[in-house]
């Protein structure tokens, strides 16, 4: 019998991937091609949605040739995807009405905060269970048909379609198909979290025109067949990166959470069937649904700067030459020496949520050396993974047994052992780095039979690693004093909040 | 007798200026104090950036010497980043192996436990980064010991600790044992270090075949040995295949 193998496609901010797995969940082959990053003007950022789509089409051909397979040995077809990035087309010639806005663009922000006082605004959150942010796809939707002449009249016909990225794929690889998951549709703030279906009301208050929405689908369950790129193989799921990462960990259960720990950090909580909504500031997302099956929901807390605060120490302050000698710089001392970094670079968010603060390096004495900075940066991130933590026990009620770590912080074994002393539970990192690829893998080969059920991918899944807590209770308790001391020095700098 | 190399003065003349100076010079002043051709300053000065002798400043692009470059003690690389570079082949290695696998590096002597990736088995194990191992019984010892000559020689002097009735406690067989490890590029240890445990490690090395780390796998003597006592053929092709992989990659230009 022909081995066969499932394929997931990631397409990243940066770079699209395309990966070849076993039936172990092993990397068989990896290729990636980097897009190009258009920055027109400050706070603005673009991808060309060709551009993207013409990657995919030469990679998928070429992650099969380098592991050696044909198209029909492959069982399934997972796409993972960057998430809230929107790109109109035309239905008719496929062809984008304009460049991509990426996630990370803040052109919306002033729309954003015209909306938040318009009636409905409070409903609307509710609905989709998101605050009012510019973050997400529905404001971008809007920007589009509000810049460009003609477009919202072609939207109102039906002409012009919306799609995050998985749905552009999923619409190019099938030749038009026009579809998206639960995961991706619940980052546009125009779904309905519990209902799973677009809510009209959130369409109104948009002004985004339902005729242009793709049809809202399980993650897990046969999407359509390729055509392109990977003719006649079956696309078994669709998933938001993060939540990708959370399939990946096989983090199945309510109270499992998984921390992606890049330039930022990335914490969802699997909260089970029903949506948590939070006191304290994190988003309510579908964490992934399988066919047939109700959906599963997490609590996501992100933390704006984690790893780019390593990279300000090496690049900004020049300390050290790689972001792994930070550990290095760190060891020659055997503590903070009383020394806490809070990076607000841009203000507090979850849980704080507060705009006005800005970053402090508190503690500061003579005896203080650039060792101890070290330390104090890579505690900055233990220190915000437990806040947001905290935020997750007290609105889930469910109390974190351990945390499932991945990303290229990982490799930071001082930080890995901090962030379990702080927490007081177990960090655990899987064998599988790429939990992101992994996932989509998974959950594609999970639709189409390859895998039979959860549990045997949780087979699949092997402990590289586990740092276990070791931190005196007394010390741990009054080093949270300091940090939440340092975390109120921050607030109120910026006496008349910037327009962001 | 072989002739001088022209690289290697035109090299060491550009150190020498570096060095003299306390300021960032630009490629192309460097070139006209030595009046080398431009594509020849930058070729030279491309290298000596790659192995860590001259930094470039990102914004002006100019050079000036790697401060801690010449210092004695300095590492040619920091093991924090070798963990960093070689977790994503590590993990591979434990799962096709179905073995620990650990990145040594040594450290007054002994092998510093760099990287630990758990046996993928799911028993609970002990993360054990940050632990010292005797260097002249375990594998990843002696393919550390067989590439650093002062080590080798302060261990090839013995007596050496006896931890199993098996460790090679003489000076001088201790010394037949290096010289075999780098010949055949891998070493071994059966019941050295521990009974009933064996492991089979490989050198990392970066530019100019310079060993900057060992990795390897070890387990119950059974699964890494065969009936007879040797380790398994197909495990020692996958550690040097792990290891050469690593090795290409520390070794590549802008890494």
């Amino acid at each position: 019998m022909t081995e066969r193998y499932v394929v997931a496609v990631d397409q990243g901010t940066t770079s699209t991937r395309c990966i070849v797995f076993d039936r172990q969940g092993r990397l068989v082959s990896v290729v990636q091609r980097e897009h190009h990053q258009s920055y027109p003007r400050p706070g603005r950022v673009e991808h060309d949605a060709a551009e993207i789509w013409r990657n995919v089409r030469r990679l998928a051909p070429q992650a099969l040739a380098e592991a050696g397979i044909t198209a029909g040995q492959v069982a399934a077809l997972g796409i993972t995807n960057q998430r809230e990035t929107t790109v109109l087309w035309d239905r008719h010639t496929g062809v984008p009405v304009g460049p991509a806005i990426v996630w990370q663009d803040t052109r919306t922000a002033a729309m954003v905060t015209g909306l938040a006082g318009e009636p409905g605004a409070a409903a609307v959150q509710e609905r989709c269970g998101l605050p009012l942010a510019g973050y997400f796809s529905a404001p971008r939707i809007r920007w589009m048909l509000d810049e460009t002449p003609g477009l919202r009249e072609r939207a109102e016909r039906g002409e012009v379609l919306f799609g995050t990225m998985e749905t552009w794929l999923i619409w190019n690889l099938t030749g038009g198909l026009h579809v998206t998951d639960v995961t991706n549709a619940s980052r546009t703030m125009l779904l309905d979290v519990r209902t799973l279906r677009w809510s009209a009301e959130a369409c109104d208050f948009f002004g985004v025109p339902m005729a242009m929405l793709p049809e809202v689908r399980p993650s897990v369950g046969v999407l359509g067949t390729a055509t392109t790129a990977l003719p006649g193989v079956r696309i078994g799921a669709a998933l938001g990166d993060q939540q990708a990462a959370l399939f990946g960990q096989t983090c199945f259960s309510p109270g499992e959470a998984k921390c992606t720990y890049g330039t930022g950090g990335f914490l969802l909580l699997n909260t089970g069937t029903e949506p948590v909504r939070s006191g304290h500031g994190l988003l309510t997302t579908v964490a992934y649904q399988l066919a047939g099956e109700p959906a599963t929901y997490a609590l996501e807390g992100s933390i704006a700067v984690t790893g780019s605060l390593v990279q300000w120490f090496r690049d900004g302050l020049g300390l050290i030459g790689s972001a792994a000698e930070i550990e290095t710089l760190a060891r020659t001392v055997d503590d903070n020496g009383g020394c806490y970094i809070v990076p607000a670079f841009a203000g507090l968010f979850a849980p704080h949520w507060r705009s006005d603060a800005r970053g402090v390096i508190a503690g500061l004495t003579s005896y203080v050396t650039k060792g101890h900075l070290a330390r104090a940066v890579l505690e900055a991130t233990g220190w915000q993974t437990r806040e947001v933590v905290d935020a997750m026990n007290a609105d889930s009620g469910l109390a974190l047994r351990a945390l499932n770590v991945d990303g290229g912080m990982t490799s930071n074994n001082l930080l890995m052992q901090f962030i379990a002393d702080v927490l007081d539970v177990p960090v655990v990192r899987p064998m599988v780095a790429e939990t992101v690829s992994l996932g989509a893998a998974y959950a594609a080969g999970l639709a189409v039979g390859y895998w039979p059920d959860l549990a045997g991918l949780r087979r699949n899944w092997h402990r590289a690693a586990q740092w276990a807590p070791a931190m005196d209770p007394a010390r741990r308790a009054a080093e949270h004093e300091n940090w939440q001391a340092a975390v109120e020095r921050t607030l109120g700098w910026i006496r008349t909040p910037a327009v962001r | 007798m072989p002739g001088l190399i022209q690289s290697i003065e035109r090299a060491a003349a550009v150190i020498r200026l570096l060095a003299a100076g306390s300021g960032w010079l630009r490629a192309s002043e460097i070139g006209a104090s030595l009046g080398l051709a431009k594509a020849t300053t930058h070729g030279i000065l491309r290298t000596l950036r790659h192995v860590g002798f001259v930094q470039q400043d990102p914004a002006t692009g100019r050079y000036q010497l790697a401060a801690a470059v010449l210092a004695p003690g300095t590492r040619p690389l920091d093991r924090n980043e070798l963990r960093s570079r070689v977790i994503n082949w590590a993990d591979p290695l434990a799962a096709r192996s179905g073995e620990a696998v650990r990145v040594g590096a040594l450290l007054d002597g002994q092998v510093l436990v760099v990287h630990h990736v758990f046996r993928p088995d799911d028993t609970p194990q002990q993360l054990e980064t940050g632990a010292l191992l005797p260097a002249h019984a375990t594998a990843l010892g002696k393919v550390l010991l067989a590439h650093d000559a002062l080590s080798a020689r302060d261990a090839g002097a013995g007596p050496l600790t006896a931890y199993t009735r098996r460790t090679v406690t003489k000076g001088a067989a201790l010394r037949r044992t290096l010289a075999e490890v780098r010949t055949q590029g891998w070493a071994a240890e059966v019941e050295e270090s521990v009974a009933g445990q064996a492991g089979v490690a490989a050198p990392i090395r970066t530019y100019g075949g310079l060993v900057v780390g060992a990795i390897g796998v070890s387990g119950p003597t059974d699964r890494i040995c065969d009936s007879a006592g040797r380790p398994r053929a197909a495990l020692v092709a996958l550690v040097r295949e792990i290891a050469r992989a690593v090795s290409r990659d520390l070794a590549k230009v802008g890494s």
